[in-house]
């Protein structure tokens, strides 16, 4: 937690006065696959890390950590003012729903999920898929996110792959390209707002 | 609103608490933005931590952002939170109700500031 050790009340960190809402975009996907990159490319702070500390019995088994009867699973956050009165922000967490739900409430009221899909592990992003599918209503897009050795995969195969629903977008991306990052959750919020629970104006 | 179809799965807490009831701790969400009463004085009953959390919201931040920069978990933080919500040394800013999705327009305001960025 590198970026904590900075002074702990530098200005600079706090929101502008005018900031009286917050939102949230999820950035799931499995381990290692672009997640804190994409989060560090578009965040206006450096992105920050929290902690929970869970025992496996209620978590699962940590792949790399079998025989560990508690396990840290990590959430790294980043923060965009979108406006002059609204912050958006990042929260990049592990793949599988059991540990987005280490954090209370996190996919709760969730504008929607970017999902990172590296397509040389494709099997991998089966599981955060079907939870998103089966198990939630939140918006999602997937996002392949683009390493030198990744197979050259046209995306309508990858969507085949994956079996998409027709209507969930798919788009290719650099991670550590600024644009490139903010055009996944332009595409992402595009989508979110043909969604009926979206549509009320509550301001 | 179609809320409770859309409420993810119960808040599920891994912290052992005092056991008291804290009536603001649900609308507590990582994203929640808080900020301190700067009229009000921290009880000087309250911790180290406490004071340190407050003193943090001198400006206004997310609860995770301040679980962050005080290298605690944010289930430890928001029962923090809820406390110092409770005893009138932090405020909420965000100025709508948690399970509340945001509404179109809001997603509208969201889409033109990222086209800007
Ligand atoms: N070439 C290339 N490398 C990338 C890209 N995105 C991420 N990487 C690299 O892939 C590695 C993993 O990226 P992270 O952002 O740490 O992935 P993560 O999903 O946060 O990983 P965990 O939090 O460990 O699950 C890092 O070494 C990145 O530099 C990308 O778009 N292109
Ligand atoms: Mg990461």
């Amino acid at each position: 937690m590198d970026s904590a050790n900075s002074d702990r009340t530098a200005p600079g960190q706090h929101l502008a006065p005018t900031v009286a809402r917050s939102v949230k975009i999820l950035v799931v996907g499995a381990f290692g696959v672009g997640k804190t990159t994409l989060i560090g490319a578009v965040s206006e702070i450096d992105p920050l890390r929290t902690e929970e500390r869970i025992t496996t019995a209620s978590v699962g088994i940590d792949p790399g950590q079998p025989n560990k009867e508690t396990t840290t699973v990590a959430m790294d956050f980043g923060r965009i003012t979108v406006t002059d009165d609204i912050a958006l922000y990042l929260f990049g967490t592990p793949g599988q729903r059991r540990f987005w739900d280490l954090w209370a409430g996190l996919a709760d009221g969730a504008v929607g999920a970017l999902v990172l899909i590296d397509t040389r592990h494709l099997e991998d992003s089966f599981e955060v898929l079907d939870q998103l599918e089966l198990h939630t209503k939140i918006p999602f897009t997937v996002v392949v996110n683009q390493f030198p050795d990744s197979p050259d995969y046209p995306l309508e195969r990858v969507r085949a792959a994956l079996d998409l629903l027709p209507e969930t977008p798919i788009v290719e991306c650099d991670a550590r390209d600024r644009p490139s990052a903010v055009l996944t959750l332009i595409t992402l919020v595009e989508h979110a707002m043909t969604f009926p629970v979206f549509q009320k104006v509550n301001a | 609103m179609d809320t409770e179809e859309y409420r993810d799965h119960p808040v599920r807490s891994y912290v052992l608490t005092s056991g008291r009831a804290h009536p603001s701790r649900n609308t507590l969400r990582p994203e929640t933005l808080l900020r301190a009463v700067e009229s009000r004085p921290v009880l000087s009953t309250a911790g180290r931590l406490e004071r340190e959390l407050v003193q943090l919201c001198h400006g206004t931040l997310a609860l995770a952002e301040v679980a962050a920069y005080l290298q605690l978990p944010a289930s430890l933080v928001t029962v923090m939170v809820s406390d110092l919500v409770d005893a009138g040394n932090l405020t909420i800013r965000s100025n709508h109700q948690a399970h509340v999705l945001p509404g179109k327009d809001i997603l509208e305001k969201i889409l033109d500031g990222l086209r800007k960025l």
